[in-house]
């Protein structure tokens, strides 16, 4: 009934990013592309950890016996947003900079490393 | 001419990405889970936490968390270096 | 900002500060922890330096740049406190000490007593992440400026 249909979404996503990053041309936008293409993969590692039926991995309070969502995808997944903000600052940084010197923001005019 | 092969070329990610998505294992069934079992199993007994997850990133894999931490202070210091003002 | 902005600011700048600290300090025992607490927290940095100005936060860089030092130097110093077993291994967890309780296998209400390490460690994260995200945001406000 509910198929692959979590995965296909994550998917989906980072296919809409990808197509942010090869369509447009504003810096800005591009910076957002990438910060869609991060966020449908740690989607996707996170549903990657489903047991049909499961409860949270944690024992406060926990309900009735049932099998237990595998914890280590959810514990990677941390890492890999702290990854994604890291990379999105810096990002951001260059953008200002290249304004700074430029005063564009088209990717179409800046061309100082064109061989 | 650039535009349709653009559009060509985002198509057939796009349906790489879709169709690998749907040819996985079903959503519900993972592949192996004796790792995680260990982890739910003897979380409790030996780190003494309620909590798996805080216990596989601070026990278990405490090492990864020291990558992290210096992932996120590289980041701030390379900030600081870019966005600083060159006085002439 | 406005006048509605900036009381809305005062209203929930330590509604936000004192969510963040509670999120870091149960980390074992709910979802949360570290990371989690200390972006919370973060968000009420950003929330000032919108509402404000950045003239209310520009004498903060030194306090926020030890704060952040100071968590990752615990965060290191308390992974040599086992070093007799192994590097980051939890000698605290039940031996009675502090953080010292054990825990029965099974469902139970959280004490706030257990997991040795890991909520010294949470409060290192936590305050790493904290003024590592507020220190980005004061940068992008005080250096963003056009020339």
């Amino acid at each position: 009934m509910i198929g692959n249909l979590p995965f296909v979404v994550c998917m989906i996503l980072v296919a809409l990013g990808l197509w942010t990053l090869i369509a447009k041309r504003n810096l800005v936008k591009l910076v957002i592309g990438m910060s869609l293409v991060t966020s449908g993969v740690n989607l996707f590692l996170v549903s990657l950890g489903y047991v049909r039926g499961g409860i949270p991995p944690i024992y406060t309070y926990a309900p009735a016996a049932a099998p237990m969502v595998l914890p280590t995808p959810q514990a990677l997944t941390l890492t890999s947003i702290v990854i994604g903000v890291a990379t999105t600052a810096l990002m951001l940084a260059f953008v200002v900079v290249i304004y700074r010197h430029k005063g564009t923001l088209d990717v179409r005019k800046i061309r100082d490393l064109r061989g | 001419m650039n535009r349709w092969l653009a559009t060509g070329a985002f198509c057939i990610a796009a349906a790489f990405l879709i169709l690998g998505a749907v040819a996985l294992r079903p959503f519900g069934q993972p592949a192996r889970t004796e790792m995680d079992d260990y982890f739910n199993r003897y979380s409790q007994p030996e780190v003494a936490a309620n909590n798996a997850v805080t216990a596989i990133v601070f026990d278990y894999r405490g090492y990864d968390t020291l990558g992290e931490a210096t992932v996120l202070f590289t980041a701030v210091t390379g900030v600081a270096l870019i966005l600083r003002r060159v006085r002439k | 900002m406005t006048v509605v902005v900036r009381t809305i600011t005062r209203v929930l700048l330590p509604i936000s500060l004192v969510f963040g600290g509670y999120v870091i300090m149960h980390g074992h025992l709910t979802p949360g922890g570290g990371f989690q607490g200390g972006a919370v927290a973060a968000s009420g940095l950003a929330l000032v330096l919108v509402a404000f100005g950045v003239e209310r936060l520009a004498g903060k860089k030194g306090l926020l740049s030890v704060l952040e030092s100071l968590g990752g130097v615990a965060f290191a110093a308390l992974g040599f406190l086992g070093l007799g077993v192994t590097f980051f291994a939890n000698v605290l967890a039940g031996s009675g000490g502090l953080f010292g309780h054990p825990v029965p296998y099974g469902p139970n209400p959280g004490d706030l007593n257990t997991a040795g390490t890991l909520p010294l460690m949470n409060w290192a994260v936590g305050f790493k992440v904290l003024a590592g995200l507020g220190a980005v945001v004061l940068l992008f406000g005080l250096f963003g400026g056009e020339k």
